[in-house]
């Protein structure tokens, strides 16, 4: 086993967990959360891609893709919670279904 | 001017007239004019918007015109080449996305000029800003050849898309909002997963290099691409977000998520499995495509059949009319009638664009004016608003795909693809899609051909004249796309990975 092969495996797993909670839980703040650990995920692997690629040197363009990645990351997360929070401001609500039973 | 290396200003006078200056003029123009509208939310920053808006739609067909006359254009970002530089690449396809973009997007924006200030100045303010982001978003994906150039894209396109949606501030526009979001948010990293993993495995970030057959990681990657852009353009089962955000979306705004925004990620489909050197007959996921495309039909279709509310039925019939161009897999995996398949499911996508946004329109012409878009309370649109009514039949007419219209020549060619290909049943499908979408338009439509009698029916307040004539200017483009189809079709063969139709 390689370590490139257990960086990718835990990138895999960390996005395959996000999914996951982001398809089963309705809390919205976990939500997004899970969203973020899915983020997390594919920076790992896109930064041990970086020092696989057989130079010395570990290659700069999955770094700049990382760094591209987490200000998109920062400004998805940001909108959302900006969203979540006005919903909770109105609802007093941060579950889903039960805003939707509401309305 | 090229022995001045290194003045990144002098890059656009380097590449004029070249590919890489109007190319990067169409991402730039509506850049700038939405930091414009950001800075100066007045009229006047408004005006400069509106001279940027239109500088913007010839940009885009000084493009086509150029790919028409001299083939696939290529170009390296400030001379940058890749794997560290970005390529833009415009070929028919991208040339064609770009008018039909550019079309819609200067009808809705006069159209939402007129709109906000008579019904809400306040949330026009927001509008400006996000809607020409979103502009720029659609035109830079368009142009761009670099996967992750292509996923900032995305990411523009999705974030301003949702502030589109949440601009009413109602709590179900929010709750439709986070849902839009949140899907997006997932499809887009599971594109990016998809790209990592094609990064690690191919040592290739070019769209156009890219090969999603070289291999077992290579597969796994573009299963996960295509599954997020699956995602974020609402294909079924994957269009759970799409009919709600679609349908709360103040006026201006749903129009050019249904009809524009969807084709965004479609197109990148296309590109990646059929325009990368993955031959098409070896591409495994054709036929589940496929069948996802037939579902979709229907289910959207029959969606649309069962709601009762204007707005609604429309995005219903989004998710009904995607599966069409996604019939374009199914048909492209058989040798026989790759050409017509190629000219009928883009030619529907451009002709959707121009007919749904025209839908949208007319209903929100009608939700204005009347207060309500509840089917049943429609009686006396078409004596009320004469221009809206017969801008929801014209568009009707091209969305069924009767003669003379954008959409009947898409279907034409969709059938003559299925017939050739030996994929008779296709054609089939493609004639009975045809007859549900009659039947859910017709079920609207015939309300607003009661006459009026009872006080009860309710009132009509007059509308601003640009609303309804801008609404009118799109189903009417909808039918033109159908009397001048040879030029479109011909510039969607430039580049085209199954050469021009033959000629008969």
């Amino acid at each position: 086993v390689t370590p490139f092969a257990i960086y990718a495996f835990t990138a895999v797993l960390l996005f395959t967990l996000g999914l996951h909670r982001l398809v089963t839980d309705a809390n919205l703040l976990r939500k997004v959360l899970s969203v973020n650990v899915m983020g997390g995920g594919i920076f790992l692997l896109l930064v041990a891609t970086a020092y696989r690629n057989r130079s010395p040197l570990p290659d700069a363009v999955p770094h700049a893709m990382v760094l591209t990645g987490i200000v998109v990351a920062v400004s998805m997360t940001g909108f959302s919670l900006i969203l979540v929070r006005r919903l909770e401001a109105e609802t007093g609500k941060v579950v889903l279904d039960e805003i939707e039973e509401d309305s | 001017v090229s022995g001045v290396p290194g003045v990144s200003g002098l890059v656009l006078l380097e590449a004029w007239p070249g590919p890489g200056a109007l190319a990067s003029l169409a991402v730039l123009l509506p850049v700038a004019a939405a930091l414009g509208t950001f800075v100066v939310p007045s009229r006047r920053g408004l005006l400069s918007a509106g001279v940027f808006a239109g500088a913007t739609w010839l940009v885009t067909l000084g493009i086509a015109i150029q790919v028409a006359s001299q083939g696939v254009q290529r170009y390296a970002l400030g001379g940058w080449q890749a794997p560290l530089g970005i390529d833009l690449y415009v070929d028919g396809l991208a040339a064609v996305m770009l008018v039909v973009t550019a079309s819609v997007a200067v009808i809705v924006s006069a159209y939402a000029a007129a709109y906000f200030p008579h019904h809400d100045p306040a949330q026009g303010r927001g509008f400006w800003p996000a809607w020409l982001l979103l502009w720029a978003g659609m035109n830079a994906l368009y142009v761009s050849a670099d996967l992750f150039n292509l996923y900032v894209s995305l990411e523009v396109i999705g974030i301003t898309a949702v502030a589109l949606v949440v601009l009413g501030g109602r709590r179900a526009a929010m709750v439709a909002g986070l849902r839009y979001l949140l899907a997006a948010f997932a499809g887009s990293l599971a594109y990016l997963l998809g790209v990592a993993l094609l990064y690690a495995d191919l040592g290739t970030l070019d769209l156009y290099d890219a090969s999603l057959t070289a291999g077992p990681a290579a597969a796994v990657a573009g299963g996960l691409v295509t599954a997020g852009l699956l995602l974020k353009t609402g294909l079924f089962p994957l269009h759970f977000w799409l009919p709600s955000a679609h349908s709360i979306a103040p006026g201006p705004v749903s129009p050019v998520l249904s009809g524009l925004v969807v084709n965004t990620s479609f197109y990148l489909v296309v590109r990646l499995w059929l325009q990368t050197d993955s031959p098409p007959d070896e591409v495994w996921g054709a036929q589940i495509l496929g069948l996802l495309a037939v579902i979709a039909i229907f289910w959207g279709g029959f969606g649309a059949l069962r709601q009762r509310r204007l707005k609604l039925l429309i995005a219903y019939s989004t998710v009904s009319q995607l599966g069409y161009m996604f019939l374009l897999f199914p048909l492209a995996a058989e040798a026989a009638g790759r050409p017509h398949a190629w000219a009928g499911a883009l030619y529907h996508a451009g002709a959707h664009a121009l007919a749904k946004a025209a839908l949208f329109l007319a209903a929100a012409n009608i939700l204005r004016s009347h207060g309500s878009d509840r089917l049943t309370e429609l009686r006396g649109t078409a004596e009320n608003l004469p221009l809206t009514a017969f801008a929801f039949g014209a568009a009707a007419v091209s969305l069924v795909g009767l003669p003379p219209s954008g959409g009947f020549v898409a279907k034409w060619y969709l059938v003559q693809a299925g017939l050739r290909s030996g994929q008779w049943w296709i054609a089939v499908l493609v004639l009975a899609g045809g007859l549900l979408t009659a039947a859910y338009l017709g079920r609207a439509g015939r309300f607003f051909f009661v006459r009026l009698k009872s006080p009860l029916a309710g009132s009509y307040e007059p509308l601003p004249r640009v609303t309804e004539w801008a609404t009118l200017l799109l189903a009417l483009a909808a039918l033109a796309a159908g009397v001048v189809a040879a030029w479109p079709l011909e510039l969607l063969a430039v580049g085209s990975p199954f050469g021009p139709l033959p000629t008969e």
